[in-house]
């Protein structure tokens, strides 16, 4: 494995819904990580981590999908991924995946993959101690945490920070610690449930008149752009690697996206 | 009490459109979750006593037989009975016959949860036996009819007009014209009509909050001192507890009780601790006369044995309902059982069976803030999941979710056709929306667009159509 702690070499886990999504996000991932000083690759072997099908009990799908990603990292130094919720499935459960299967050539590749995996901003504050960001915000922000990112990855004060550097006024929500209601399946599964609670997130932003509304997973970010857009609000959401990188070109998550 | 939760999906369609219960959970946010936060911010061994009282619920139900016969041992020292049940029909019988014994007619009851899994109240009443619940939340809803909503605030999903409504209803002695828009004014109403009712009972039932082997006491909690004269002012107390209360010694309720008040409503200790240790003896100014203990298992041991083992450390706080966002929006008794909330979709499927309960352990986001205000850091989000592995074993999963997940396993291990079908899928996204930024409807979608656009993929392909681009150098950036 190549080591070099001056120029690390980066694997970015671009993750499903931003390759499909909103590749801006990846492309401001890249960009954020070299201007870290990190050498970034982005492994063509990786679909998705898995994640679907674990939160379903589908251990059999959810390890077939996860199977490409096991060697997909072998030469990377770390694996960085621009969403918490991802982040956590690499970091905490593809290990409880493959615990109990007969491959222990999996389980043991997936230690290796947990043990080097990072949050976006986690990586770049507490790791890259980054202290040159590409972009300048001088507004206000509504941040919502996702709850992985919180829970699992432990990234609060992180994207805080950076964009504290950049110039942003960052405001905290009143339920700050709680879930936007998107989770995956289950907003689809339990559209009603979740939606009452994304409309809950909803109102607790346009509380705060912000200027921008920022996240770093775009599960959440879909969700309460979707629900913004459908109550008509023109509130500015997007994913905080796009507000860090300077990359703002693309038109705001789900508002006059025309390309 | 019996299961209706197969009806979850129905339950949950009425409740997110019920204003007035959405104003009744006003008091999760507005009350008890600040509450909880204060308490334990003021306390700054809370996090080392969650690990000791997790220690000490490890061991007690890695040695439950041990303990739980030496609880036996000690209340019948003290004077006392105990009788083994296992299931729901033969605790009902056991209080029964022993209400038979005791000539027993009129009850009085404090708050407890099994006695609601057992039905009970409904199984006396059917045999001429009047029980009456003396906990003012359970008062209220034994009045309209309805079981709890919250497994210790039971009538949570109800506004204070609601209460004053059903109390004009029940108590038509008092003067209509009383005025009764106080919290105060109403449980003074409620506690002058069940003042009159301690005496007059036959024998008391009350649930336990521990169950203690080293003394063979039982110990509830009370915020109303309820308890209190429901087994102190009746000749027979009935304590109906489920195996896994028991605790090895006082020291350990000791930790417990810190816990348990804190997360619940994050008081210090409950108002009323209230140890019970046998019948009155001589010289004792009061208490009742026989004191018994109906032990009830219903589905505990096999719970032990399984992989549901670590829901058996739950002290029924309630921080988990609480806390639940989806607790939140829907009430407890969308649920469908006694048990509601993240704790709920644990124990219903563990004791109901999955088959009936099979949308409780999937309507999580797994969110994860029922694991993180436990006391007992019960794993909710890892034992859901496990239910949910086990449906999909027993093939109990909607055939649309098993073909969805089969393709996209087999998309997923497969990259370059990966690639092909996401460029395919964002590609038709597009065309449908025609150059809107969201779609409000799509049929496959519909979960997600009745209550929210759908956000169009980005232009200029996927990222990694752009970012082969870039690599060869012909990309702009």
């Amino acid at each position: 494995m190549a080591t070099n702690k001056d120029q690390p070499v980066v694997g970015l886990f671009v993750t499903c819904l931003v390759d499909a999504m909103r590749p801006s996000v990846g492309m401001a991932a890249v960009k954020l990580l070299e201007a870290a000083g990190c050498k970034v690759v982005v492994p063509e072997n990786q679909t998705c981590c898995g994640q679907p099908a674990w939160n379903s009990g589908d251990v059999n799908a959810a390890r077939a999908a996860a199977r490409p990603f096991l060697d997909a990292f072998d030469d990377c130094d770390h694996i960085v991924v621009p969403s918490g919720s991802c982040g956590g499935m690499l970091a905490h459960h593809l290990t409880e995946l493959f615990a109990d299967s007969d491959d222990s050539h999996a389980h043991k590749k997936a230690a290796e993959i947990a043990a080097k995996t990072s949050e976006l901003t986690a990586f770049l504050h507490d790791v890259m101690e980054i202290s040159t960001l590409p972009g300048r915000f001088a507004g206000r922000i509504a941040y919502h945490d996702s709850c992985s990112s919180l829970r699992e990855m432990q990234v609060k004060d992180q994207p805080r920070a950076l964009l504290r550097q950049i110039g942003a006024d960052v405001v905290d929500l009143d339920k700050a610690d709680t879930c936007c209601g998107f989770g995956g399946t289950f907003a689809v599964k339990f559209g009603d449930i979740s939606g009452a609670m994304v409309d809950d997130k909803a109102e607790d932003i346009a509380a705060k008149s912000p200027d921008l509304v920022l996240a770093g997973d775009l599960g959440c970010l879909m969700n309460i752009a979707g629900r913004l857009s459908r109550r008509g609000s023109d509130l500015e959401v997007r994913h905080v690697a796009e507000v860090l990188a300077g990359e703002m070109q693309a038109q705001p998550i789900g508002a006059g996206n025309k390309g | 009490m019996e299961v209706s939760s197969e009806k979850f999906k129905q339950n949950v369609a009425a409740a997110v459109e019920d204003e007035n219960l959405k104003g009744a959970m006003g008091k999760l946010t507005g009350a008890l979750r600040p509450n909880r936060a204060r308490a334990v911010s003021n306390l700054p061994e809370f996090d080392r006593l969650r690990d000791h009282g997790i220690a000490i619920k490890m061991h007690t139900l890695d040695h439950l037989d041990q303990y739980l016969l030496q609880f036996e041992e000690n209340v019948i020292a003290n004077g006392g009975h105990v009788h083994w049940c296992a299931d729901e029909d033969s605790a009902r019988q056991t209080i029964l016959e022993l209400c038979r014994r005791h000539k027993v007619r009129h009850v009085t009851k404090g708050k407890s949860m099994v006695t609601e899994e057992l039905g009970l109240n409904d199984f006396l009443n059917s045999h001429g036996i009047l029980p009456l619940e003396t906990d003012l939340g359970e008062y209220i809803i034994q009045l309209r009819g309805e079981s709890p909503s919250h497994i210790i605030a039971p009538a949570t999903h109800l506004q204070r007009d609601d209460i004053a409504q059903t109390f004009r209803e029940a108590h038509q002695h008092l003067d209509p014209d009383r005025p009764m828009d106080t919290a105060e004014s109403l449980t003074e109403e409620a506690r002058q009509a069940l003042r009159e009712k301690y005496g007059a009972a036959d024998a008391g039932i009350t649930g336990a909050n521990f169950l203690i082997a080293e003394t063979g006491s039982t110990i509830i909690v009370t915020n109303e001192g309820n308890g209190d004269l429901t087994q102190t002012m009746t000749d027979v107390h009935i304590v109906v507890a489920s195996l896994e209360k028991i605790l090895p010694t006082m020291d350990d309720a000791g930790v417990m009780l810190r816990l348990l008040a804190r997360s619940a409503t994050g008081q210090d200790m409950s108002v009323y601790t209230t140890m019970s240790s046998g019948p009155r003896r001589p010289g004792d100014l009061d208490g009742p006369e026989h004191f018994h203990v109906v032990l009830v298992d219903n589905g505990r041991s096999r719970m032990l044995a399984g992989s549901e083992r670590e829901m058996l450390r739950c002290i029924r706080c309630s921080a988990c309902l609480n806390h639940c966002p989806v607790y939140a929006a829907i009430g407890g008794h969308a649920y469908g059982w006694v048990y509601s909330g993240p704790m709920g979709k644990v124990m219903t499927p563990s004791l109901a069976g999955l088959e009936q309960t099979k949308d409780l352990p999937n309507a999580s986001s797994f969110c994860g803030k029922c694991q993180e205000v436990c006391p007992m850091r019960i794993p909710l989000p890892k034992l859901m999941r496990n239910l949910r592995v086990k449906q999909t074993e027993a093939s109990m999963t909607p055939l649309k979710q098993r073909f969805f997940l089969s393709l996209w396993s087999y998309l997923a291990a497969r990259p370059a056709m990966y690639r092909l079908v996401t460029g395919l899928v964002t590609g038709t996204m597009r065309a449908l929306a025609r150059g809107r930024p969201v779609l409000r409807h799509l049929p496959l979608m519909k979960g997600w667009t009745d209550s929210r656009d759908l956000i169009v993929p980005e232009a200029g392909g996927t990222f990694f159509a752009r970012y082969r681009k870039r690599q060869k150098g012909d990309g702009h950036e």
